[in-house]
């Protein structure tokens, strides 16, 4: 096997998207996603059972184009990479059994690994970080499936949780929200956009796990000091509202949206800035879906820049799920050495991050 | 005609045949693990035969009716190794598997009307309503189905093959030899070949879910009142 400019081919499904990304060393060649997102609008969130539906469609015809555009043959291939996990049960067993059966219909090796430390390998493919990784790195992720902020130390094989949302998603709290405001699916776009006209300073919505009991001190650190709740959040959205409905007043909806954009943005990047400047980390990746988001972009950059951090943020077709970046950390494990992980494996919908690459059973 | 057949319907099983032989056959009762056991029984099936899969003529897929994700991962297994190898794919009603193998035992009286039914989990069966040949024909017809629904609402007075029959015992009138059985890729093959030997087209291997997935719309939130 080509171990210095290895051609990958990257499968994802742990959610919504169907990803086929093919990449050669750190050259990104094709990043072809095939979404379902359309078939959840009516739901105003992901169904486990439509997606992995979809993912059994979508699949061939994915892997199909995926090759076209990248004008690659599967006998060029040098190994095939999978996401194994985290992600919904279903869903990762469509895109898992169809990679191993890819591997054994090619005899290419084939390596099992984690969604979440992807989101940051795909920071070494489509010039976002030019020269590879940079050292002190740290990765805010943040989608309608995770919150994590993470350390890492080496991509192929030191990656740490810092902290994480104890319950709901921060994407999960901005369609739970939107849907009692009435915004749609998803919610992400649909509040950033209102809450452009809306006052952030109207309501105070709480901040999750911000209390001293929580956090403690760097030297003596509470149980939760860079964990996240959102759970709370929604429940307080829904109580306003009722309020001003309660007193036959008009819902003002800008500012609400806008008021818990500002909760979430807030503790997100407060928590991730304090967790970068405590453990050493001057480097910060901004991924999953919605660092789309204006305002957390935004926050995130200026508290960022008082701190000192160097903040990176992947083009947007690279921070949602897809399978470049599952190609892209299967090269970096490739190119380090790493040892394929069979075709036994199962998947694991809560993989840690620690586990960035399956051993072999 | 070389076959690679694959059924995850219920227990994952992976066939080749060479004509009428089996030439290797891999079952997992664990209705959980397809994900974890297909590949390598197709490995290992072909390693052993030294078959190349390019060298098929067919991959044979069992489209179910089945639990879900069992199901899919036998389908996307069959339509990747299928497009890889560049070889057809077919679909076959698993259930059918189960009729064949009844009829083929000699167990259902020539003409005779019978069932043929699966665990679809939830308290509710899979099944179909065959006929068996009675002119030499190795295939049973297919008169009804697949349905799913509750064992004490299917066709009374027909004898029943497969898993159902041991489930529901006191629904359905089980045929003892078969009370406890799974469709079977090697059966699946058997009956891809003589429809293909008969001229007859096979389906695709679109998924019989029969079931809509779970998901329900929202309703619309409650509003307080002045
Ligand atoms: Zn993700």
């Amino acid at each position: 096997m080509n171990r210095t400019e290895p051609l990958i081919l990257g499968i994802e499904s742990s959610c919504d998207e169907t990803g086929v990304g093919i990449v050669r060393g750190t050259h990104l060649l094709t990043n072809t996603v095939s979404s379902s997102m359309d078939e959840h609008v009516r739901f105003g969130g992901v169904i486990p059972e439509i997606a992995s539906r979809a993912h059994l469609e979508a699949f061939v015809p994915t892997l199909r184009a995926a090759l076209a555009d990248a004008a690659v043959t599967l006998e060029e291939i040098d190994a095939i990479a999978v996401t194994a996990g985290p992600g919904l049960s279903g869903a990762l067993m469509v895109g898992v059994s169809a990679a191993k059966a890819l591997a054994v219909a090619t005899g290419k090796p084939l390596y099992a690994i984690n969604h979440l430390v992807a989101h940051v390998g795909v920071g070494m493919v489509g010039g976002t970080f030019a020269g590879g990784l940079p050292p002190d790195l740290g990765a805010l992720l943040v989608s309608g499936g995770h919150t994590e902020i993470l350390r890492v130390g080496n991509i192929a094989s030191d990656v740490e949780l810092l902290g994480s949302t104890i319950d709901d998603a921060a994407g999960e709290a901005y369609d739970k929200t939107a849907r009692i405001l009435g915004l749609g699916y998803p919610g992400g776009p649909a509040i950033d956009r209102l809450a452009r006209e809306g006052d952030p300073t109207a309501i105070r919505f709480p901040r999750g796990l911000s209390q001293p009991k929580y956090m403690g001190t760097a030297e003596h650190p509470g149980p939760h000091r860079y964990d996240w709740s959102f759970s709370g959040l929604k429940t307080a959205v829904a109580r306003a509202v009722e309020q001003y409905e309660a007193a036959g007043l008009e819902v003002p909806v800008a500012d609400i949206a806008a008021s818990f954009q500002e909760a979430v943005v807030d503790v997100i990047t407060s928590k991730a800035v304090l967790a970068c400047r405590e453990n050493g980390i001057t480097n910060l990746l901004l991924g999953g879906g919605v660092a789309a988001n204006r305002r957390l972009r935004e926050l995130t950059g200026e508290r960022c820049d008082a701190a000192g951090i160097t903040l990176t943020v992947p083009s947007p077709s690279l921070c949602t799920d897809n399978g470049a970046m599952v190609a892209a950390l299967g090269a970096q494990i490739v190119m380090n050495g790493g040892s394929p992980s069979g075709i036994a494996f199962g998947t694991n919908p809560s993989l840690p991050v620690t586990d960035i690459v399956l051993a072999a059973g | 005609m070389l076959l690679l057949a694959i059924d995850t319907s219920a227990a994952a099983t992976v066939a080749l045949l060479r004509d009428d032989v089996v030439v290797a056959r891999f079952g997992s009762a664990d209705t959980r693990s397809h994900a974890e056991v297909l590949a390598p029984a197709v490995r290992r099936i072909l390693a052993e035969a030294a078959v190349d899969g390019t060298d098929l003529d067919a991959v044979v897929a069992g489209v179910g009716p089945g639990p879900f994700t069992g199901l899919r991962a036998g389908l996307v297994t069959a339509r990747t190794l299928g497009f890889v190898w560049g070889v057809p794919l077919h679909g076959v009603m698993s259930l059918d598997a189960l009729a064949f193998d009844a009829v083929a035992s000699g167990s259902l009286p020539a003409g005779s009307s019978f069932l043929a039914g699966t665990d679809a989990r939830r308290g509710e069966v899979y099944w179909a309503a065959y006929r068996a040949p009675s002119d030499g024909h190795a295939l049973p017809e297919l008169l009804d189905g697949p349905r799913v629904g509750a064992a004490a609402g299917l066709p009374k007075g027909q004898p029943l093959v497969g898993r159902a029959a041991s489930l529901y015992p006191g629904d359905v009138d089980g045929v003892p030899e078969f009370a406890r059985a799974d469709p079977d890729a090697a059966s699946l093959g058997r009956v891809a070949r003589l429809r293909l030997l008969a001229g007859e087209a096979l389906r695709d291997t679109a998924p019989l879910y029969l079931r809509e997935s779970d998901a329900q719309v929202p309703g619309p939130r409650k509003r307080a009142t002045a």
